[in-house]
């Protein structure tokens, strides 16, 4: 592998210059102020599923989460102080579907509609990443359910929309099936519609899980029996 | 006897060049650009980590085979070494399946090299899935380029004909949706493109099936989705390896 070289002495002095010009030319260069970040508006149309399975090369679980990364760093490093509030969620939204055509079993995009893009004090914006949210879900309500959680919750405390959080807590209870979807996740309708003050529903909501058998957990059925004996005693006392 | 010691200069001449070195720098690589993205990822930092890394080492594995052939046969041939073991008591045949097992073993040792980092990541039994085939790809890439290497004599060439080759045949699942998708014009000339995709697609074997990355990420794949993988690298392996050889029985040096 080694070959013999001659000294550096023999190599002539106005080479020496030339490479020392040479590279000081290509620092600076690449020192000099470069443009900004592009404004948040700026997203482009996401390319078509087609085109980036090509430009994947056979890899496209590497690919979807670099576009995810590609997407989420779009906006940080421009010069608005809140970042994404100014994106265009349309088509935000469309990458982020197509990040999940690419590896629909990626939990990437939908984190960041419900937990990033969700949380933009514009609820216009907002509504459109949870709606984002809740469609991908319905495709595949057992491995999705937890972000659809957070956007009933993100629905009622950040949006104070309960009809729309019902709406998202209704869809988890009918549609996540698997057994390894906790309690908490399908009762969470009931506090919603208890929120609600439509205690007659969340009280045959109750009723209708407890008759079911579906809460096999002692400590659970004791709770929520307590939980039903306290809104009858509302109603009751409504009446 | 003679045809394993041929495989086993090929061996010592990759032990003892710059091959080592590269692995170790692509792991290297690999490694450091997997932990600068998940340094930004806000979710599945291990599963970015594991995506990335593998799908960079699985390019370098590649990428390194096909360099080390065809750089490895040319000098042969350019410096008439080629020449001097033809003059052996030999054939031609024993010579060429000789300096492609050398090879051959070359890529599953780099491949499994390759695949150890992965552990980290994922369960071993699903490394061990993908290491295989990774192996079997490195293998079926480097009796590929041995043929165009030993056909073409040259480097550029045999180089951009195998580049050509692996990039085509991972693509080509995603080129024959696009040329079947509903939003295309029904013409003689979309028909005619049409068909000339699927018949280029049965000259390739199906790299998109093996080494599959989601194998690391989800969980192995079905024991017949993997053999069918491996299958189509094998026939396709011994395809190369019969074109090679009779163009080695006819060739001139």
């Amino acid at each position: 592998m080694r070959r013999e070289q001659r000294a550096l002495g023999a190599v002539p002095k106005a080479l020496w210059a030339v490479l020392a010009v040479a590279l000081a030319a290509q620092v600076a260069w690449q020192a000099r102020e470069l443009p900004r970040a592009p404004a948040a508006s700026e997203l482009p149309p996401p390319p078509s599923v087609h085109g980036l399975r090509l430009a994947s090369f056979g890899e496209p679980e590497a690919v979807a989460r670099l576009v995810a990364l590609y997407v989420q760093s779009f906006d940080l490093g421009g010069t608005n102080s809140l970042p994404y509030q100014k994106l265009d969620y349309g088509r935000l939204v469309a990458w982020l579907r197509r990040i999940l055509e690419l590896d629909p079993r990626s939990q990437y995009p939908l984190f960041l509609a419900a937990r990033v893009y969700a949380e933009n004090p514009d609820p216009v914006r907002a509504r459109l990443a949870l709606d984002f949210v809740y469609q991908q879900f319905l495709i595949d309500p057992n491995r999705r359910w937890p972000w659809l959680a957070h956007a009933a919750l993100t629905a009622k405390h950040q949006l104070a929309d309960l009809p729309l959080a019902r709406r998202y807590a209704s869809a988890v209870q009918r549609y996540a099936t698997a057994a390894d979807v906790p309690l908490w996740a399908k009762q969470m309708e009931l506090f919603i519609l208890e929120d609600m003050n439509e205690l007659d529903a969340a009280r045959i909501m109750l009723g209708g899980m407890l008759e079911s058998g579906m809460v096999q957990d002692p400590a659970e059925l004791r709770f929520l029996r307590q939980r039903l004996q306290e809104l009858e005693a509302r109603i009751g006392a409504a009446k | 006897m003679l045809a394993a010691n041929l495989a086993r200069l090929v061996l010592i001449e990759a032990r003892r060049g710059a091959l080592p070195w590269l692995a170790g720098a692509s792991l290297l690589f690999g490694l450091c650009i997997a932990a600068f993205l998940s340094q930004v990822a806000l979710t599945e930092s291990r599963a970015l980590q594991l995506t990335i890394v593998a799908a960079v080492l699985r390019a370098c594995a590649v990428f390194l085979v096909a360099a080390h052939v065809s750089n490895s046969v040319l000098r042969e041939i350019n410096d008439k070494g080629l020449e001097l073991m033809l003059s052996l008591p030999l054939t031609r045949g024993a010579q060429y399946l000789g300096r492609l097992a050398g090879f051959a073993i070359c890529a599953a040792a780099l491949a499994v090299l390759f695949a150890l980092p992965l552990l980290f990541w994922a369960r071993p039994a699903a490394v061990a899935l993908w290491a295989l085939s990774l192996a079997l790809e490195t293998a079926l890439i480097a009796a590929a380029t041995l043929f165009f290497a030993m056909s073409l004599a040259q480097l550029v060439p045999a180089i951009a004909a195998i580049a050509g080759l692996y990039l085509l045949a991972r693509s080509m699942a995603s080129i024959q949706a696009i040329a079947n998708g509903p939003l295309a014009e029904p013409s003689a000339v979309h028909d005619v493109a049409r068909w000339a995709v699927e018949g280029v697609g049965l000259l390739l074997p199906s790299l998109d099936m093996v080494t599959r990355t989601e194998w690391l990420l989800y969980g192995p794949p079905d024991a017949q989705h993997y053999l069918a993988g491996l299958a189509g690298l094998g026939i396709y392996g011994a395809l190369v390896t019969a074109a090679g050889m009779f163009d080695f029985q006819r060739s001139n040096f």
